[in-house]
């Protein structure tokens, strides 16, 4: 029980050092740029104490549940040898977490606007613009996703698809519309959620290590990063379609 | 306090709402692909409720905490009438439209900088990965040096991000100079690293960061003249999701660079 106690003590305290770094930042604009006192004290450090107990409880849970699916579903897929489930698996975790991203509502309807301000599209095809821009960021992670467990099963190098993927990244930048291209490289970032993060980072390791022949530090990682560069390709694409050419 | 209560069960609710999709999905696969349970259900079962009430609370805290003051400080360091104060020659410059230099904003960039930083060592998934290839590499990784490594190429990028909004210099040129340095570099790095560095440039850019270096291009881009929220706001997520790829990189070409010195100079004192 104290041994418990004492674990519990020290995961916590690994999480307030975790938000420390954010404190000092906060303390020093504070005091010494702007050099006025903090306005509601109290209401700060209340909110500063819910943070460092959330990260807490979820790094609880991390390790007792997310980390755990995904090294045990990677080794049940590899025991049946069902390579294609795997991959529809893939597809279907990428697709499903990014098309209920609150994240990528927002900025799809932002493009929308800017798309109808820009006279692109006409104000009654906002909402079918919005719609099909969601569809293709989720559908280009989803894509990511399968891409990503097929060259974990088959062993082929990261390196390629990424030099490959920005090369083409950057011929299609230059065809691209100016207003689709902020919003493109914006939707890289965005669709790697705190949740799917741990559970396909897991997932992957634990197909690499499941899979005889394969480096798990090599050939583990990487789904994340393919699923940070096939949004920037298709967004372009898709600005490239409605917008038209070098418009 | 019944504002926290209210605030809680709404983020709570949300957070649901995000592992939905990921719970039917899992569970589609393990009833239909797999066909047999996962092992110690129980625990995964409390496991993941410990994710969703942590991350539930943890939103709240930013949200109620972090989110505001941030937002606050990157508005103050940038808005005209607190930079002006007491000198009328620069206010009515910076209200005829007047752009002024990189000077005025000197403290906004060095915020974004910090902010980019000390967000990036408190985001979740960043830790996740950081443990699991600390784990695998059987901790020829270290959890916290790839954590700041990444931290560090966040606030770079976030920093020079604010910079280029200050500036107007357009986006491509960093993005595609960028990219282009990038494929150099990959090609030199040690070729264990090559995924996790990619990988480190999409987890960087979840919860913490997003929202408020999202705030801060949007207010430094509607505060400076001349700049639009609207073409100029958006970007700085590509450069915090772009500049820690390299950071990564260049951690594990300094390290290879160290180890080989040394072991050259254990053979020179050898012979």
């Amino acid at each position: 029980m104290q041994q418990m106690i004492r674990h519990l003590g020290k995961k916590f305290w690994t999480s307030f050092m975790d938000v420390v770094p954010i404190l000092v930042v906060i303390v020093f604009f504070q005091v010494l740029v702007i050099q006025k006192p903090f306005p509601n004290l109290a209401e700060s450090l209340f909110g500063l104490l819910l943070v460092i107990s959330g990260l807490f409880v979820f790094m609880l849970g991390l390790e007792t549940a997310l980390f755990p699916i995904g090294e045990k579903m990677a080794g049940q897929f590899a025991q049946k040898g069902s390579g294609a489930w795997v991959i529809f698996f893939g597809f279907a975790l990428g697709f499903s977490t990014t098309i209920a991203e609150p994240a990528l509502t927002v900025i799809a309807k932002k493009a929308g606007e800017l798309a109808v301000q820009g006279h692109a599209i006409q104000a009654d095809s906002l909402e079918r613009f919005v719609f099909w821009l969601r569809i293709t960021i989720a559908g280009s992670v989803g894509m990511a996703g399968a891409m990503g467990v097929f060259r974990i099963i088959k062993g082929w190098s990261l390196v390629h698809f990424i030099v490959a993927g920005y090369a083409l990244i950057v011929v299609v930048t230059t065809a691209a519309p100016r207003e689709i291209i902020g919003i493109a490289y914006d939707a890289g970032g965005i669709t790697t959620s705190t949740i799917t993060v741990p559970l396909i980072t897991a997932l992957g390791v634990g197909l690499a290590s499941s899979i005889r022949g394969r480096n798990p530090v090599i050939d583990g990682f990487g789904i994340i990063a393919l699923a940070s560069l096939t949004p920037i390709l298709f967004v372009l694409i898709f600005g490239i379609v409605v917008y038209g050419v070098g418009a | 306090m019944t504002g926290y209560l209210e605030l809680i069960v709404e983020s709570f609710s949300g957070t649901i709402r995000d592992v939905l999709p990921i719970i039917i999905v899992l569970g589609f696969f393990q009833a239909v692909a797999i066909r047999k349970p996962l092992p110690h259900m129980k625990r995964i079962i409390l496991g993941m409720g410990l994710v969703i009430v942590g991350l539930a609370i943890f939103l709240v805290g930013l949200e109620k905490c972090i989110f505001p003051i941030g937002k606050a400080m990157a508005n103050q360091l940038s808005s005209p009438a607190i930079l002006a104060e007491g000198d009328p020659i620069l206010k009515a410059a910076l209200e005829n439209g007047h752009q002024p230099g990189p000077g005025i904003y000197l403290w906004a960039i060095v915020f974004a900088f910090c902010i980019g930083f000390s967000t990036t060592m408190a985001e979740p998934s960043l830790i996740a990965v950081a443990l699991k290839a600390s784990e695998i590499s059987t901790g020829a990784i270290s959890p916290l040096g790839l954590r700041v490594a990444v931290a560090l190429g966040v606030a770079v990028g976030v920093g020079l991000g604010a910079f280029r909004i200050v500036m107007g210099i357009p986006l491509e040129y960093f993005i595609i100079g960028g990219y282009i340095f990038l494929m150099a570099q990959t090609y030199f790095a040690p070729k264990f690293i090559v995924p996790l560095a990619y990988d480190s440039g999409g987890v960087t850019t979840s919860t913490v960061t997003v929202p408020l270096v999202v705030a801060l291009g949007i207010g430094l881009a509607a505060n400076v003249p001349g700049r639009s929220p609207l073409i100029d706001g958006f970007g700085l997520i590509a450069f915090a999701s772009l500049f820690p790829i390299i950071s990564v990189l260049g951690y594990a070409m300094i390290g290879a660079y160290i180890a080989k010195r040394k072991s050259a100079k254990s053979q020179g004192t050898e012979e």
